[in-house]
């Protein structure tokens, strides 16, 4: 103890003790938070693993830092849910440019939409994937469900879901067979020509009321009979014309032959 | 089967004329330079029919029409007993009663054109292979009357004329001719009262100063934060439901509200826009269609009756279809709970041109 005091003013002694107050300083900081450096783990190894798919199918149009470019637009604060939804449902990376990305085979496998959604994520804060409790149609009011859906939906989705034409090539798509997940976060980030319908314009009850309807329309019988892929009197009318105005035609042919 | 004879006396000094040159230009005597060329062909030789010749055809055809009406009584009794027997009960699931209601339809149409179908096939078949089917020939008779009946028409009518005496009784044609004049006013008044007239509803909606703005169909009210860039809302006004006639005030109030990056909004919308949030009436200018397809890249507004399209980056102009004038702009600010309001009612009338409004 002596010894200590004796030397408390040597000139190595602040040194020596700010070296004592660093070790100490960050073994209590490495004590506190192992629990998240851990877990941050993943997910920053889903970020890194994400930048590298990313790099490698979608930079050459969506810019190094996915800063957007010419056409394609930035990604910075599109959120997790935008990606899995755009690359999930196989409409990016886009095949080739067009008027709209069509929806098509999936180009990536689950890992990588995951990892790249965590990629995009981690850039700005935006939606995340909706859980499977969110997008679920159980607990779904499907009376109010349509109400919302003809007011909001229905002009450009038709009033069965059946899709429908936008200008110069672009389309509403159809929403027969589409995942409830990819449903919910369509209408949270608003992809390509759709407008967002965020959790405040729609609240997460009024979305899973909307899938809990379309969930029902696509499986409910057709009251008509025959629905002519629900698409309103263009089909109606060409087999109106075709079919029946045949039908008529050939029974007044038959009215008017001479019988041999 | 009428052949030569004919119906009424009118007709019999015409068709005696013109029974065997069969028309009258020769009667006449105009076309006497080629009169080879238009002599009668008459009649091709009668062919007889399976069924006229062969009994064994004669009797399938009866079993045929006999078939065809036994179709027929088995469509009615179809539709009847699926009149009857599949009922559309209301305690039955969503899915279910959809089922029934299809199958309901379709029983009752298809035993519907078994039974109206096959009872007029039947009929023709068994005109058209079993009754008799040799050619008759029927000439038309003058429709022009004799000499005599006309002059004797024209005699009844003078005489009707003279015995009203109108020209000597000028008291009884002016009177007539008041009351006759008189008779088409009381349309003026009936046609006038069938409804109520338009007054100014057609150029008012219920938005005024600082009436908020709720989503439909489910009625809250809408913060200007809650909007992020890109969205749309389709927008009533708060307490529409409560108006006297919310049908009517509704098909003219419904509204869109987006939220744009701001300086992409034109120089005239800013006075009406939030921070880059605008409202716009819904109603279209051409037929009043809901106009609410929105592109939310190119920001245009899209109708989905006639495809009119509204620029919102240009304060809504037309740039195609038939729809003559912009989408009316309401202007909207916040209140001081940050809820946002219309700053004034719309400043012209929405929807589509009418007599008054120029």
């Amino acid at each position: 103890m002596t010894a200590l005091a004796a030397r408390r003013r040597h000139p190595l002694a602040t040194a020596v003790l700010v070296l004592i107050g660093l070790v100490v300083m960050g073994a209590a900081y490495a004590a506190v938070l192992p629990g998240r450096a851990a877990a941050s783990g993943t997910v920053s190894a889903d970020v890194e693993a994400g930048r590298k798919v990313f790099l490698a199918n979608c930079a050459t149009c969506h810019g190094l830092q996915a800063q957007g470019r010419n056409n394609a637009p930035s990604l910075i604060g599109v959120g997790a849910a935008s990606v899995d939804f755009q690359v999930g449902t196989g409409r990016m990376p886009l095949q080739q440019s067009g008027p709209q990305a069509p929806q098509s085979k999936r180009k990536l496998s689950d890992d990588e939409v995951r990892q790249v959604a965590a990629y995009i994520a981690s850039l700005s804060p935006g939606p995340s994937i909706p859980t499977s409790e969110e997008y679920a149609a159980t607990g779904g009011d499907v009376s109010r469900g349509g109400l919302i859906f003809r007011t909001n939906c229905a002009m450009c989705h038709n009033f069965a879901g059946k899709g429908g034409a936008l200008t110069r090539g672009k389309y509403a798509a159809s929403l027969t067979g589409v995942e409830p997940k990819y449903i919910y976060e369509a209408m949270l980030t608003g992809p390509q020509s759709m407008p967002v319908f965020n959790d405040q314009t729609m609240d997460p009850q009024a979305k899973k009321d909307v899938i809990a309807y379309l969930q029902t329309i696509e499986k409910a019988p057709s009251p008509g009979g025959f629905a002519l892929g629900s698409i309103g009197p263009v089909s109606e009318g060409l087999v109106g014309w075709a079919v029946g105005l045949l039908a008529l035609i050939g029974c007044a042919v038959w009215l008017g032959r001479k019988t041999s | 089967m009428s052949t030569h004879d004919s119906n009424g006396s009118a007709g019999d000094g015409g068709l005696e004329r013109h029974d065997d040159d069969h028309g009258a230009l020769e009667r006449h005597g105009e076309v006497s330079a080629v009169p080879e060329r238009f002599e009668n062909p008459g009649l091709p030789d009668h062919l007889h029919r399976v069924t006229d010749v062969d009994p064994r055809a004669a009797r399938r055809a009866e079993r045929q029409v006999a078939l065809m009406f036994g179709l027929s009584a088995l469509g009615t009794i179809v539709t009847t007993v699926a009149y009857y027997a599949v009922q559309l009960d209301s305690d039955l699931s969503f899915d279910a009663y959809l089922g029934r209601v299809k199958l309901s339809n379709f029983l009752l149409g298809f035993g519907l054109f078994l039974a109206l179908f096959f009872v007029g096939a039947g009929a023709i078949h068994w005109a058209k292979t079993l009754m008799p089917d040799d050619e008759r020939v029927e000439y038309r008779h003058l429709q022009r009357g004799t000499e005599e009946q006309r002059a004797d028409a024209l005699r009844i009518l003078k005489e009707g004329a003279a015995e009203t005496g109108l020209g000597r009784r000028p008291l009884l044609r002016n009177s007539l001719l008041g009351a006759m004049a008189l008779i088409p006013l009381p349309a003026v008044f009936l046609l006038r009262d069938t409804g109520p007239l338009p007054g100014d509803s057609l150029s008012t909606t219920v938005w005024k100063k600082g009436t908020r703005l709720t989503l439909d169909p489910t009625g809250q009210p809408l913060k200007a934060e809650d909007l992020t860039i890109g969205s749309i809302a389709h927008i009533m006004p708060e307490g529409i439901e409560k108006t006297e006639h919310p049908l009517d005030e509704r098909a003219k109030a419904a509204v869109l509200v987006m939220r744009l990056n701001p300086d992409d909004l034109a120089e005239e919308s800013q006075a009406g826009a939030f921070s880059g949030i605008v409202a716009y009436s819904k109603i279209c200018t051409h037929m009043g269609c809901p106009v609410a397809l929105y592109e939310q890249q190119t920001h245009h507004l899209l109708c989905p009756c006639h495809q009119s399209t509204f620029d919102l980056k240009q304060n809504c102009k037309v740039i195609f279809g038939p729809a003559k004038r912009p989408l009316p702009q309401l202007p909207i600010t916040v209140d001081d709970e940050g809820y946002l309001v219309a700053k004034d009612g719309f400043s012209q009338a929405v929807g589509p041109s009418f007599w008054e409004r120029g």
